[in-house]
């Protein structure tokens, strides 16, 4: 965790202006917007230095993510994002790595990934922006699309049983789940900042329309569309993983804000005592000693 | 039998000098799995390595199933060992199967040892000398009425000293030393049945001529996967990830277990995709990353390999080839990733490939992998096999006041000029890192669409163009700087055979015996299988006939997976193929009948009907 420092009386050093790098190619009115905006509102407020910066994503509308952001960036492959930042959070406890994706890159051909980084609770921040659609290659049913929903892929309406990401994130083994709305970008900056502060794998759905090929899929959430914005009950307990599990179930629009959040060890801290009690035993030696330790058995 | 081995040959039966004086044999252990007879290999390899008389080299054939046959063959010699041999000087059968399924490797005057407990040899079979000894009944006796088949490793271990003359207190300290976590007890037993065989009255007996290698020591004993691994330990790699998949599995094994010692991490990844995608993200991250597999693994990693070469960011790709394709055989050998290593990802994706020849040099390739990474910025992929990553042989101990390397994080701040894709004339990438601070405050996207020299996606024809030949012009840099492949044998002739990974030795001892036998034959080994070594071309310009030897099939028109590469590289219909796919390491007989095979048809004529087969 990066620490925040005390709130400055000068101008802040690092303003999220200087954050704002190219015009996002998102089409207007996309949810994707207010996720940056309020990425950035987060990075001043918490005075992350620039270079600290890190924004990783994989393919799709949302994945653009990084190249709007004037911070180290990388656009990896469909649904490897988590894998790939996984290699840099464990080798850079230095900094805290963001992972931006859509419901594809996420629950279809990234799924197996997001379940294994759960269970492993390797710390980083993954925000999931799930339009219910591909948008990107022009509408075709997701893995969250509703049973019914009409795309290219699925003419007469979606058959296949979407996947409840709460659900599916609980069961993996997330140490922090929650769940937004990019219409409320108060309520997405409150849940980015618990996410961040949370020491191991934290994942955010945040509902994020797709103005051109689903609109209005989360107006029934969106009280300026005549929704309601259900969030969680204040007497939830966090720590109860069943209870999460019963607020996942809620029949949509369902309910908004931290379903789940334990600590356990996160993978970074398991290994950094793997690192410690090995370099216990050894005394400290550094590679050369070691290899010719190694290969004086060898002999 | 080896036609240029120098052993006395023994007579059928009946009489036999004792002590004979011999330079090289081949043992062939045959039994199960549970017997521990790879234990007897793994001390006749260590005591070759702390003997100055013995160099060798020996191989396993891994069972198939736990509990199964197991086999396992060792060379053993005093000259230089090239190849784990082609026939067999000693079969030990432990019982009937493994007696009936290795008694046809056995050379013309052999010697079968075989347990009288559990085989009755053919009595008719005269082309070998068959000493029985009730190996199962003498070691229960040795150690007590209880241990049942335990032991009968040592015992045969005992026999095998008293035969080879072999260094019996060096051999006892290595055992005490081995046995010593399992306590004084299992000592005792080892002991108890290592000087029972020892003490067996044999029948015949040899001794190995001195070395004719002078000078040897400081040798170190280890399979082909533990010289990767510890290559990769020395040339600073401190974070890897992959997924278990044999024959590669010991190499993510032996690193989990020492990276933390060095201060590393390696991760045992979900899938094939995640672990490469770890390591891009580790070496993005700034330091050179590291990821394994054998052949099912590389399919599965090819996109990532690609984004990589996209994105320019180094990465080490080690493949331990085994048979294919699909599962194909996991426990068996094969050189068929050759293309899928130079070619394996979508669109025009120029990487490194480099190919270890043996078990010492496993250790120097992964280093040199490590290196060519981060000088060009681009994955490199280090082809291995299954003969290698289990082969055992004696290399000398590496410097490693010289070689060990640390790779440290670069976070200096960039200036202004910075541009991670700059079109530079030696087309290498330059990276900062996460956290290097931007002097100009412009932040660098790495990404695997096509971009511009800062990093922005870019669809400019003119751009594409320029960035493609950007990644192949690194290439072209390396390959003006590698040196030209090595020869062996005189530099022109009648054949020249090419050779490349693990079968470099075994070239060599077919160049060596055909030499004997008056033939003008020489081979080139490459190291280097993408980019290629320069000056191989004038190489060929001086032989008449041009075979490929590799491990892979003949193709559709006669020639293997290199064979064909060199062929679309340089327009010599010459170049033929000597190859076979049966999962095994070549034998040098194999090699030189099938170049004598094909030399009867001279090369042009060889390629006409080859042409003329094709319109058919």
């Amino acid at each position: 965790m990066i620490a925040a420092v005390p709130p400055p009386a000068a101008p802040p050093r690092y303003t999220k202006k200087e954050l704002i790098a190219d015009q996002p190619t998102w089409c207007p009115g996309c949810g994707d917007f207010s996720i940056l905006s309020v990425y950035f509102k987060l990075m001043e407020k918490l005075q992350v230095p620039h270079e600290k910066i890190i924004s990783v994503a994989g393919i799709g509308c949302s994945s653009r993510f990084p190249y709007f952001v004037n911070a180290h960036g990388a656009h990896f492959l469909h649904g490897r994002a988590v894998a790939f930042a996984t290699g840099i959070a464990l080798t850079r406890p230095d900094l805290h790595v963001f992972v931006f994706g859509g419901d594809g890159d996420a629950f279809s051909i990234g799924g197996n990934h997001l379940d294994h980084a759960a269970r492993k609770n390797i710390k980083m921040t993954y925000l999931i922006m799930d339009n219910e659609v591909y948008g990107l290659t022009k509408k075709q049913t997701s893995p969250t699309s509703p049973l019914g929903f009409k795309s290219k892929t699925d003419p007469t309406g979606a058959i296949d049983q979407p996947i409840n990401p709460m659900k599916k994130v609980i069961a993996a083994g997330a140490t922090f789940v929650a769940r937004t709305h990019s219409h409320l970008p108060n309520h997405v900056m409150e849940i980015m900042e618990k996410a961040m502060a949370h020491d191991g794998f934290s994942v955010i759905e945040c509902l994020s329309e797709c103005t051109e090929f689903y609109p209005g899929a989360f107006d029934a959430a969106n009280p300026r569309k005549g929704g309601r914005f259900e969030l969680v009950p204040a007497n939830h307990d966090v720590t109860d993983e069943l209870a999460a599990y019963r607020l996942a179930c809620a029949p949509f629009p369902g309910y908004f804000g931290v379903f789940y959040q334990v600590q356990r060890p996160t993978k970074n801290a398991l290994e950094a005592k793997l690192i410690a009690d090995a370099q216990a035993t050894t005394g400290g030696a550094g590679p050369r000693e070691l290899l010719k330790q190694t290969f004086q058995r060898f002999q | 039998m080896n036609e240029n081995k120098n052993i006395a040959v023994l007579p059928a039966a009946g009489g036999q000098p004792n002590g004979m004086p011999l330079e090289d044999v081949v043992i062939r252990l045959a039994g199960n799995s549970q017997d521990g007879i790879q234990a007897i290999g793994g001390f006749l390899a260590r005591l070759a390595g702390r003997t100055d008389k013995e160099v060798m080299t020996f191989m396993t054939i891994p069972a198939t199933i736990s509990g199964g046959p197991s086999i396992f063959q060792v060379r053993l010699g005093t000259g230089e060992v090239l190849s784990p041999g082609d026939d067999v000087d000693l079969l030990v059968a432990f019982y009937q199967h493994s007696y009936r399924d290795h008694i046809g490797t056995l050379r013309e005057g052999g010697i079968l040892l075989y347990d009288t407990d559990h085989v009755k040899p053919d009595p008719h079979g005269q082309r070998y000398r068959a000493i029985g000894v009730p190996i199962t009944s003498r070691t229960i006796e040795a150690i007590g009425g209880t241990a049942r088949d335990k032991g009968k490793n040592m015992f045969v271990l005992g026999l095998l000293a008293r035969m080879y003359d072999l260094d019996v207190p060096k051999l006892e300290a290595m055992l005490r030393a081995y046995y010593k976590a399992k306590g004084d007890d299992v000592i005792r037993n080892v002991l108890l049945a290592f000087h029972a065989g020892y003490g067996y009255n044999l029948s015949q007996t040899f001794v190995f001529r001195p070395a004719r290698i002078a000078g040897r020591g400081g040798q170190v004993v280890t399979d082909g996967n533990q010289a990767i691994a510890y290559g990769a330990l020395a040339a600073g790699v401190r974070f890897g990830a992959a997924y278990p998949i044999t024959p590669w599995s010991s190499i993510m094994e032996i690193l989990r277990a020492e990276l933390p010692k060095y201060g590393g991490i390696f991760v045992q990844a979900e899938d094939e995709i995640a672990a490469v995608s770890m390591a891009c993200g580790a070496s993005y991250a700034g330091r050179v990353a590291l990821t394994g597999t054998s052949g099912p693994g590389m399919s599965l990693k090819s996109e990532a390999i690609g984004w990589a070469i996209m994105a320019e960011i180094p990465l080490v790709v080690v493949d331990v080839q085994r048979g294919g394709p699909a599962t194909g055989l996991p426990t068996m050998v094969e050189q068929s990733d050759l293309n899928i290593a130079r070619y394996g990802s979508h669109g025009d994706a120029p990487r490194i490939v480099i190919a270890p020849s043996s078990v010492g040099d496993c250790f120097y390739t992964a280093m040199e992998a490590v290196n060519l990474a981060r000088q060009y910025s681009v994955p490199v992929i280090v082809l291995s096999d299954q003969a290698l990553a289990t082969r055992v042989e004696a290399w000398t101990m590496p410097d490693f006041d010289q070689c060990v390397q640390e790779l440290p994080l670069d976070l200096h701040p960039r200036g202004p000029d910075f541009k991670p894709y700059e079109n530079r004339a030696d087309g290498i990438a330059q990276h900062a890192p996460p956290g290097t601070p931007m002097r100009d405050g412009k932040y660098p996207i790495v990404t695997g669409l096509e971009h511009d020299e800062s990093g922005h996606p870019a669809t400019r024809p003119a751009n594409h163009a320029m960035m493609v030949a950007k990644r192949r012009q690194k290439l072209k840099v390396l390959e003006s700087k590698l040196p030209p492949p090595e020869l062996h044998g005189p530099p022109e002739g009648e054949v020249l055979l090419i050779s490349w990974g693990s079968i470099r030795g075994v070239v060599q001892e077919a160049v060596d015996r055909a030499r004997a036998n008056g033939e003008r034959v020489s081979a080139a080994h490459l190291r280097y299988l993408m980019p290629l070594q320069p000056g191989l071309k004038d190489v060929m310009a001086r032989f008449n006939h041009i075979f490929v030897v590799e491990l892979n099939d003949e193709g559709l028109y006669g020639y293997g997976q290199l064979a064909g590469i060199l062929r679309a590289s340089f327009c010599d219909p010459r170049i033929r193929g000597i190859n076979k796919t049966d999962g095994l390491t070549f034998k040098v007989r194999e090699i030189l009948e099938i170049m004598r095979e094909k030399i009867k048809a001279p090369p042009a004529a060889a390629a006409a009907a080859g042409a003329a087969e094709v319109r058919q």
